[in-house]
C-alpha cells in the first residue's frame, strides 16, 4: 500500500509541473490536494497528517513556492479528512466530490493566504475554476485507484 | 510586506535539485514534439529555410560591419570624455526546462546552473529584449524571474531622450508599468525603453519595452504609463544568459562623471533602490 501511495503522489507532483501556457496555468487542478484528501479518507491508517506535510513540502520544493505554503493547507485538509472519513466514505460519489470541492477550497484558502503574505495578492475568484475542475476529477481518482488496489490485491 | 530570513537558503539551493527530475520528465513530450518537427521535415522545406537563413545572415553581417565601426567610434568618444569603454558582454544560450506552476508568479527554470557559472542577479535576454534575472540557482538549473512579475522592477531609460524611469511588472505577461512618471516628462506612445544599467544589476542598452498607453489624469500626481515588453516572454524556448564584464565599474564612472545628471535625477536614484529592494 505504501508504494502505491508514494508512486501516486510522485505522479501527481509530475502532473502539477507539466508546462502549461501562461494563461492556462490558473486552470490547473490541485492534483496533490486531491490525492491527499483521497488517501486521508480511504486509507487513514497509512496516510496521516505528517505524510500530508511531507507531500506539501515536496510540492513547495517542486513548484518553487516558499517552503510550507501548500504544506500548511494540506495538513489542515488531512486533519479534516481524518475526522470525517467514516461518514464521507458512505456517501455516493457525486456527494463525495462536493465534499472534495469544500476541502480543496480550504486548502486553497490557506495556500493563498500564505502567498498573499509574500506579497502576491489575489484580486479575483478565478482560482475557484481550478477547485471545480479538481472536484470533478474526484470520481475518476476513486474509480482508478480502486481498480489499482484490486489489481495489486491490496483491497 | 513580509519579513524574511535567509536561514533556509543553503537548504533551498540543494533541495531544489529534487525539482529538476520532475521538470525534466514533464518536458519530455515537448522535446519529442520538437524532435519530430526536426526529423520529419521535407527536403524542400529545409532548402527553403536554409535559403532564408542565409539571406538573414548576410543582412545581419552587413549590419554588424556598420556596428563595429559605430562601436569603435563610441568607445573613442567615451575615451575622450574620460569614461570607461563599453565592454562587449559574453552570452551563453540556455534552454527552458519548466515554467512555475503558480499562476501568480512569472518564473521559469533554465537548464544552466551554478556549475555553468550562473549567479543570482544575472540578466537574461532573448532575441528581442530583456527577459528577467536569475533569482535562485541550483548546481544544474537556475530560476529566472521575468520582468513582468509583480515583484520585479528594472531601471530603464527612453532611448529617444535618455530620460530615466523605472519599469515594473504588474503580473501581466503583456504589460509593464512605469513608476513615478511626472506629468512634465517627455514621453509618447511608441517610445522604446532600454535598460539604463543603473543599480549595476542589468547591463545597459538592452531593449526592455515599448510604451503602449499613456493615461494623463490631472487628479493624480503621476502619469500612468504602460508599456509592452519587447521580449517574447511566452514563446522563447532558448534564452541568453549575459555574463556582463565590468558593468558595475562602468556605471560608477558614469554617475561620478556627469554630476548634474545624478543631481537632478532623483527619480532615477530612488528608483534604483526600489528596483533592488523589489527583488526580495
Amino acid at each position: 500500500m505504501r508504494w502505491l501511495i508514494a508512486s501516486s503522489i510522485i505522479f501527481v507532483l509530475l502532473l502539477s509541473v507539466i508546462p502549461l501556457p501562461f494563461e492556462l496555468r490558473e486552470w490547473r487542478p490541485e492534483f496533490v490536494a486531491l490525492l491527499v484528501v483521497y488517501w486521508a479518507t480511504y486509507s487513514p491508517q497509512h496516510f496521516g497528517v505528517f505524510t500530508a506535510w511531507v507531500c506539501g513540502i515536496l510540492l513547495d520544493i517542486v513548484c518553487l513556492n516558499p517552503l510550507g505554503q501548500s504544506a500548511l493547507g494540506l495538513i489542515v485538509v488531512a486533519y479534516i479528512s481524518h475526522l470525517s472519513y467514516q461518514r464521507i466514505r458512505s456517501y455516493v460519489l457525486w456527494q463525495q466530490s462536493a465534499w472534495a470541492f469544500v476541502l480543496v477550497g480550504v486548502y486553497q484558502l490557506f495556500s493563498n493566504w500564505v502567498s498573499s503574505l509574500a506579497g502576491k495578492n489575489i484580486e479575483t475568484m478565478d482560482f475557484l475554476g481550478a477547485t471545480l475542475l479538481t472536484s470533478l476529477l474526484w470520481p475518476l481518482v476513486v474509480v482508478v485507484l480502486r481498480k489499482m488496489k484490486i489489481r495489486f490485491r491490496l483491497l | 510586506m513580509g519579513r524574511y530570513t535567509n536561514y533556509l537558503s543553503p537548504f533551498r539551493h540543494y533541495s531544489n535539485t529534487i525539482a529538476v527530475p520532475f521538470y525534466w520528465v514533464s518536458d519530455i513530450p515537448e522535446r519529442i514534439g520538437l524532435w519530430f518537427d526536426d526529423t520529419f521535415e521535407s527536403r524542400y522545406t529545409l532548402m527553403e529555410e536554409n535559403k532564408q537563413l542565409q539571406q538573414r545572415v548576410l543582412l545581419q553581417e552587413a549590419r554588424l560591419q556598420k556596428m563595429a565601426a559605430l562601436a569603435n567610434e563610441a568607445n573613442r568618444l567615451r575615451g575622450l570624455m574620460g569614461s570607461s569603454q563599453l565592454l562587449e558582454d559574453k552570452v551563453v544560450v540556455a534552454e527552458l526546462l519548466g515554467i512555475s506552476p503558480d499562476p501568480k508568479v512569472h518564473k521559469v527554470v533554465l537548464n544552466k546552473g551554478a556549475q555553468d557559472g550562473t549567479y543570482v542577479g544575472q540578466a537574461v535576454l532573448d532575441a528581442y529584449g530583456l527577459v528577467g534575472q536569475i533569482v535562485a540557482t541550483t548546481p544544474y538549473t537556475s530560476e529566472v524571474l521575468f520582468i513582468t512579475d509583480d515583484s520585479h522592477a528594472i531601471p530603464a531609460q527612453l532611448i529617444r531622450n535618455n530620460v530615466r524611469t523605472v519599469v515594473e511588472g504588474v503580473g501581466d505577461l503583456y504589460q509593464l508599468r512605469l513608476r513615478y512618471v511626472p506629468s512634465s516628462m517627455d514621453i509618447v506612445v511608441g517610445d522604446l525603453l532600454v535598460s539604463s544599467g543603473l543599480g549595476g544589476r542589468f547591463p545597459a542598452g538592452y531593449p526592455v519595452a515599448t510604451v503602449s498607453k499613456i493615461n494623463r489624469d490631472p487628479g493624480e500626481s503621476f502619469v500612468r504609463v504602460y508599456a509592452t515588453p519587447t521580449a517574447q516572454l511566452n514563446r522563447s524556448r532558448y534564452l541568453l544568459l549575459v555574463f556582463s564584464a565590468g558593468v558595475g565599474e562602468d556605471v560608477k564612472v558614469d554617475i561620478s562623471n556627469d554630476g548634474n545628471e545624478s543631481l537632478d535625477d532623483t527619480i532615477g536614484s530612488s528608483s534604483n533602490r526600489s528596483a533592488l529592494s523589489g527583488q526580495e
